[in-house]
């Protein structure tokens, strides 16, 4: 089987890139405001797929916490962002506590800070969850998500509540999403294709013999939870200034929203980063093409009303059928690069001989 | 310190236990067990089911903490010290059941254990602690970062890791394999993979954990060689457990024969072979037949 030489490797997926990036300023141009707002949800949905399948695909520890820490940096950002007018206007139960009151700050030092403050909590949450492994250390990551939903829905004089933020500034553009998709794949890659990548990769198969090895379990899996709410925080701050008004229902930043970056990233691949990415484009584009099945429809003469909730019902449906027939998702644990493309077609073309 | 030289440097003790002994609620798995290796010693530790070797083997490496005794290695003493630690000093091991990343490549599985080279600070740090001469003080590196910003610092060491496991590999007969999944290769080549695994870490004490079960005689004997084989060339000291007592008498300079988490028996093969108690652990007693 041929090599595809490192050089190739580079030269090629920079034109890739470039490729890319000449498609998302030929789809922002042409279009109306409909698809590049989809096209935007894309790349944020990236961000969090990619940073969720780290720990739970990568590192292989299932965590439910995922939402909190995409909350954590969305309240963040929004209110660095958001101007001192407007949250005098919208804390009218409790004012907004003292050095938030007067700060207004650029979106990218807000949506770092929020992605460092969201790290900072993934901390203190995977610190004592990691003591435990398996389905435990799922309940207790989701108990905390819990619990950050519930901290930000009743400290008034810092979230506002349940009444949420409102006027958010919609600063969040493709490039701003896309290109902090590049940055989540090229640092999460990075690792995952470093000395530590494979320690992460170990551990998820064998801890006892990863131990064996040298490998300091908690240590590294504290890492990988960490920069997976970094990464979490960052795609938080940029959904809250996508959506521009966030609110701490379950349904919006709750464990909703966990679920479904876990569709996202097992339906491309759990460990795979491009599958990650793969998964986010589809969810994002199938939950917007659904809604037709809850609009109100002609079917055969036969008047159907609009069922709410309906597109969920056949998410459900197409999740399971994954499940049974394509457990490993679109990518597997491979990643989607020059090499895989190269052996995959001439697998093809040997079939054919 | 004094440097010892010469004849008496081959007898210096490599590992010591002393009064090892393990209680797991009312079960006494390990009843104070004594016992030594010397440097480029092969012993054996045999025993029935259920005996205790491998728990022996699980204090060792740190998995468990045993009650009480002292495990010495090198001079220092590593009783209760994390599994991570004690193989950063210099002990690995193999498991009964092979345990590969079976879903990573033969020379990942290879490279996964030479990850250790860039954690080893904390057991830089006791080495310093127990002899500044030999061991000079540590710098702690952040390793983490230059991994990821892909520094020219971590990439000499990531080449370096990379020749060293192909290496390895070679040393081992598995470098036609290398870009193979671990899973994919057959029973003889997955137990020598666990071994260049082991040595990956750049161990001097190495714990085999019957490398020689569900062997046939030849692959048996190809084991014998290669096991020889790697103690010269890379000057290690390995203790093993094996149940196959053919290998066992071949190979061992010394033999330790557990029963219910005692020695019975301790010497040569020869004086094992022929000693009472053995023969009643491993055949019964004969009053009752």
């Amino acid at each position: 089987m041929k090599r595809i030489s490192f050089k190739l490797n580079f030269v090629l997926t920079t034109l890739f890139v470039i490729g890319t990036g000449f498609f998302l300023l030929w789809v922002s141009n042409s279009f109306g405001g409909y698809w590049p707002r989809i096209i935007t949800l894309m790349g944020i949905y990236g961000i969090m797929a990619v940073s969720y399948t780290l720990v739970n695909g990568v590192t292989g520890i299932f965590s439910l916490g995922h939402a909190g820490f995409i909350a954590i940096g969305a309240y963040t950002a929004a209110l660095l962002t958001l101007p001192i007018q407007q949250k005098a206007m919208s804390f009218f139960i409790e004012p907004l506590i003292w050095p938030l009151n007067s700060i207004q700050m650029g979106f990218l030092p807000a949506t770092i800070i929020g992605g460092l403050v969201a790290a900072f909590a993934a901390f203190l949450v995977g610190y004592p969850s990691l003591r435990v492994t398996g389905d435990y250390f799922a309940i207790a990551t989701f108990g905390f998500a819990e619990i950050i939903r519930i901290v930000i829905q009743n400290s008034y004089n810092i979230t506002n509540g349940s009444l949420g933020l409102k006027s958010i500034p919609p600063y969040t553009t493709i490039w701003w999403a896309w290109g902090w998709l590049l940055v989540t794949v090229i640092v999460i890659g990075s690792l995952k294709f470093s000395s530590y990548g494979r320690a992460l990769r170990a551990m998820s198969e064998d801890t006892v013999a990863a131990r064996a090895m040298g490998i300091d379990v908690f240590k590294h899996q504290l890492i990988s939870f960490v920069v997976s709410g970094f990464f979490a925080g960052i795609g938080g701050a940029l959904y809250a200034h996508w959506l521009t008004t966030i609110d701490p229902r379950p349904t919006s930043l709750g464990i909703m929203l966990t679920f479904f970056v876990l569709i996202m990233i097992v339906i491309g691949g759990l460990g795979s980063i491009s599958g990650a990415v793969l998964g986010a484009i589809f969810f994002a584009f199938f939950a917007q093409w659904l809604r037709i099945v809850e609009s109100p429809m002609n079917f055969f003469g036969i008047n159907i009303p609009g069922i709410p909730g309906m597109s969920m019902l056949i998410f459900a449906i197409i999740f399971i059928l994954i499940m049974l027939f394509r457990r490993k998702g679109i990518m597997g644990k491979d990643e989607l690069s020059w090499q895989y493309i190269y052996n995959y077609f001439s697998k093809k073309a040997g079939d054919q001989d | 310190m004094i440097k010892i030289k010469g004849k008496d440097a081959a007898k210096k003790e490599v590992l010591k236990l002393e009064n090892l002994t393990i209680r797991f609620g009312g079960l006494t798995a390990v009843d104070s067990f004594n016992g030594y290796l010397n440097k480029g010693e092969l012993i054996g530790l045999i025993g029935p089911n259920g005996a205790g070797k491998t728990t022996i083997f699980n204090m060792i490496t740190g998995i468990y903490k045993p009650t009480f005794g002292t495990i010495t290695f090198n001079g220092i003493n590593i009783t209760g010290i994390k599994p991570q630690i004690t193989t950063h000093l210099g002990i690995a091991r193999t498991f009964q059941n092979i345990r590969l990343f079976s879903e990573m490549s033969v020379l990942e599985n290879v490279m996964t254990a030479e990850h250790s080279w860039l954690q080893n600070y904390k057991a830089k740090k006791i080495l310093h602690a127990h002899n500044p001469s030999e061991f000079p003080k540590p710098h702690w590196k952040p390793w983490f970062w230059s991994a990821v910003l892909k520094t020219p610092d971590y990439l000499k060491v990531e080449r370096k890791m990379k020749s060293y496991a192909h290496d390895l590999l070679k040393e081992v007969g598995l470098d036609k394999y290398a870009h193979l999944k671990a899973s994919a290769l057959p029973y003889g080549p997955q137990r020598k993979l666990e071994i260049a695994r082991a040595l990956a870490t750049k161990p001097s004490l190495l714990l085999l954990d019957e490398p020689a079960a569900g062997m046939n005689g030849q692959e048996t004997q190809e084991l014998l060689e290669f096991i020889e084989n790697i103690r010269e060339k890379f000057s290690l000291t390995i203790l093993l457990i094996e149940h196959d007592m053919k290998f066992v008498m071949k190979i061992c300079e010394r033999i330790y024969v557990l029963d219910y988490g005692k020695i019975i028996a301790h010497g040569v093969p020869k004086e094992i072979q022929s000693d009472k108690k053995v023969i009643e652990a491993y055949l019964g007693d004969e009053s009752y037949v």
